[in-house]
């Protein structure tokens, strides 16, 4: 099949807005990887310069190792699925799935065949005389999925293939794409803003702000090792707690001692120019009596948020605010005051640049 | 889609009450109005039944008379004395040529222009889409005279080409087709793309099916428009059987009362109202499908 090579690739629009700034990612051949951030952080941007939709203003892009920097889109052979599907309206889905062969030339009884083939896989085989406007949002994603399978192409790209589905389809349409991606081995761009499905989808995930990568890798590792505060706040539902310390009065500024916002010392020593401390809700406990070796601190339960397996604390804490987990039912009710401890090995340090320590 | 509503939602409440008076009320003006607007018509019309003698002998009888074939025939075939003998079925002929010439020749140039105005970039775009906004500022009769004068240079007078091409070009309908490409999702095109559509595939595949309601509409709004021409046809046609019906219905009325056909005259106008009226009640359904409807 194919590899994605993007090495140093830039955007810059006619009115001088930089909307990425030189990412350089290595897809290997059948991976699926995906591009998670928030809006504007160019994530779109990079995709479409892969698809050949929008030009590459520097650097360069290569598919299966040939570099397709002037290539039109036809010729990339890449096929899209897009965040509205753009399904031409007028014509039945069998057409909508065959129209990208018939212009490429593939002989009738070819078409006929792959269209109905992926049609069985995509169980679309009874829609196969609709129009678009007579499907389902779930069905027309299908058969933007069948679209995009029927041609066989050398790299997938989604666009936020899910964000027009509600929750529980797009819970299905995500685990679909991941056993299709793998099945078929077609490698795969996959842009979304949401960190759930970037979590679950990705071979590799890379996660980018402002028109940059700040972090790539395997999703676990960005999950336990995030490279910076933003990975760290944008990664994981609820986001990682991020609390300011500084160093105790009267002290050097890269001293192992250091306090919390509201004064308070902590009785673990932290790396000298750490500025923020982290920790995930589901590595915080709500103790009684306090071990040694730990973070603790003293929070005011402010809402709680039960999920039913979970339930979710939301609290003042350290001059802060922090989500803290607790499985099952939750007893704590808003205005109790709670001791919180998290383990010394579970704590994440980022200097002032938001740099992980 | 046509299908039926549900009684008593939104649009089909009477306006007027619910009760049985002002339902009676409601049609009685209707069909008051009706009257109004159908009498004229049906008057032509049985005045094109009777014979020149009954016409000019008010007053004319409100029921059809007896002479339709005759009549009829001798306007189709016979020709009109003032018009040097040509028929009727001329003047149809031509005028159906100049209405589908302008209508159809409107709707390839403005959805060609409207297609390169939405889809591509090119050096002065803006520019040129201002300068046909601003052509709908100058209306045919602004510019008849250096129109006139190319057609007479070009040798197109009393030729169809003379009769069809200056009024091909239109503002309105490239405006139109602009504003509902607009409205085409860009997701849409960058698909086509994908699926290796080049720039006519795209046009022909794509756009130009989804934009058949409005042709369709445009075509009707068009063809009455060119059918109804009055002030060019005349500058640009001097030959009897070249002429429209619309201004050969003109010089088949004298001044003197006496010296014209009148019930020849009843018959052309009638032959002139039919086509308008078949394109309108065939077309109708695509018709209001254009202008209410997208199909998205």
């Amino acid at each position: 099949m194919a590899t994605v090579d993007l090495k140093d690739v830039r955007k810059v629009y006619p009115g001088g807005v930089e909307a990425v700034k030189g990412v350089s990612i290595a897809i290997p051949d059948k991976e699926l990887c995906v591009l998670v951030g928030p809006s504007g952080c160019g994530k779109s941007t990079l995709l479409r310069m892969i698809a050949g939709l929008e030009t590459i203003s520097s650097g360069t892009c290569a598919i299966d190792g040939k570099v397709v920097n002037a290539v039109g889109p036809t010729e990339r052979d890449i096929a899209m699925v897009f965040q509205n599907y753009a399904l031409y309206p007028h014509m039945k889905v069998y057409d909508n799935m065959a129209y990208g062969l018939r212009n490429r030339g593939t002989p009738k009884d070819e078409i006929d065949s792959r269209v109905r083939s992926t049609a069985k896989v995509l169980e679309l085989s009874h829609l196969l005389d609709r129009r678009p406007r007579e499907l389902s949002g779930g069905q027309r994603q299908r058969v933007a999925m069948g679209r995009a399978i029927v041609r066989n192409p050398k790299v997938f790209l989604f666009d936020e293939p899910l964000s027009n589905l509600d929750a529980k389809l797009r819970g299905q349409m995500r685990v679909e794409i991941k056993n299709l991606q793998r099945s078929l081995g077609v490698t795969s761009v996959y842009v979304t803003h949401d960190q759930l499905e970037a979590m679950t989808l990705a071979d590799i995930l890379v996660v980018m702000n402002a028109g940059l990568v700040e972090q790539m890798g395997a999703p676990l590792d960005i999950y336990e090792k995030p490279a910076s505060t933003f990975v760290a706040s944008f990664i994981g539902a609820p986001p990682m707690n991020l609390l300011a310390i500084a160093a105790k009065p009267n002290s050097p500024v890269d001293t192992a001692e250091k306090v919390l916002a509201n004064g308070e010392g902590l009785e673990i020593s932290a790396p000298a120019h750490a500025a923020t401390l982290g920790f995930r809700p589901e590595d915080a406990d709500v103790i009684s009596e306090g071990t040694t070796g730990s973070l603790k601190l003293s929070a005011t339960v402010e809402a709680v948020e039960p999920v039913g397996a979970e339930s979710f604390l939301y609290c003042a804490a350290a001059g802060g605010r922090i989500v803290v987990r607790v499985s099952g039912r939750a007893a704590a009710k808003p205005g109790d005051q709670l001791k919180v401890m998290v383990p010394a090995g579970k704590l994440h340090w980022f200097d002032s640049t938001g740099k992980r320590v | 889609m046509a299908e039926p509503k549900a009684p008593g939602s939104g649009h089909d409440k009477l306006m007027i009450g619910q009760s049985a008076s002002g339902i009676y009320v409601a049609h009685a003006i209707l069909i008051l109005g009706l009257v109004i607007v159908a009498f004229p018509i049906y008057y032509t019309f049985v005045a094109s039944t009777q014979t020149l003698q009954t016409i000019l002998r008010p007053p004319l009888p409100l029921l059809p008379g007896s002479e339709f074939w005759n009549n009829y025939s001798e306007a189709l075939f016979g020709g009109a004395g003032r018009l040097g003998g040509v028929g009727a079925g001329t003047l149809l002929w031509n005028t159906t040529v100049m209405a589908l010439g302008i209508a159809v020749g409107k709707i390839v140039i403005s959805i060609l222009s409207a297609y390169a105005i939405v889809f591509f970039r090119f050096p002065f775009r803006m520019a040129i889409f201002w300068l046909i906004f601003i052509t709908l500022m100058l209306p045919v009769e602004v510019r008849i005279l250096p129109t006139y004068k190319v057609m007479v240079d070009l040798g197109l007078i009393d030729t169809y080409a003379g009769l069809i091409i200056p009024l091909i070009a239109s503002a309105t309908a490239t405006l139109l087709f602009r504003q509902f490409f607009m409205t085409i999702p860009g997701e849409l095109v960058e698909a086509a793309r994908v699926d290796g559509a080049g720039p006519w595939r795209f046009f022909f595949d794509i756009l130009l099916p989804l934009s058949r309601t409005n042709i369709a509409a445009l075509f009707v709004i068009l063809f009455i428009y060119g059918w109804t021409q009055y002030l060019w046809p005349l500058l640009v046609t001097n030959r009897n059987d070249m002429t429209t019906i619309v201004i050969a219905l003109k010089k088949m009325v004298s001044f003197a009362d006496a010296d014209t056909q009148w019930h020849l005259v009843m018959v052309t106008a009638i032959l002139a109202i039919v086509p308008p009226i078949l394109v309108v009640v065939l077309m109708q359904r695509w018709f209001v499908r254009g202008l209410v409807d997208t199909e998205k």
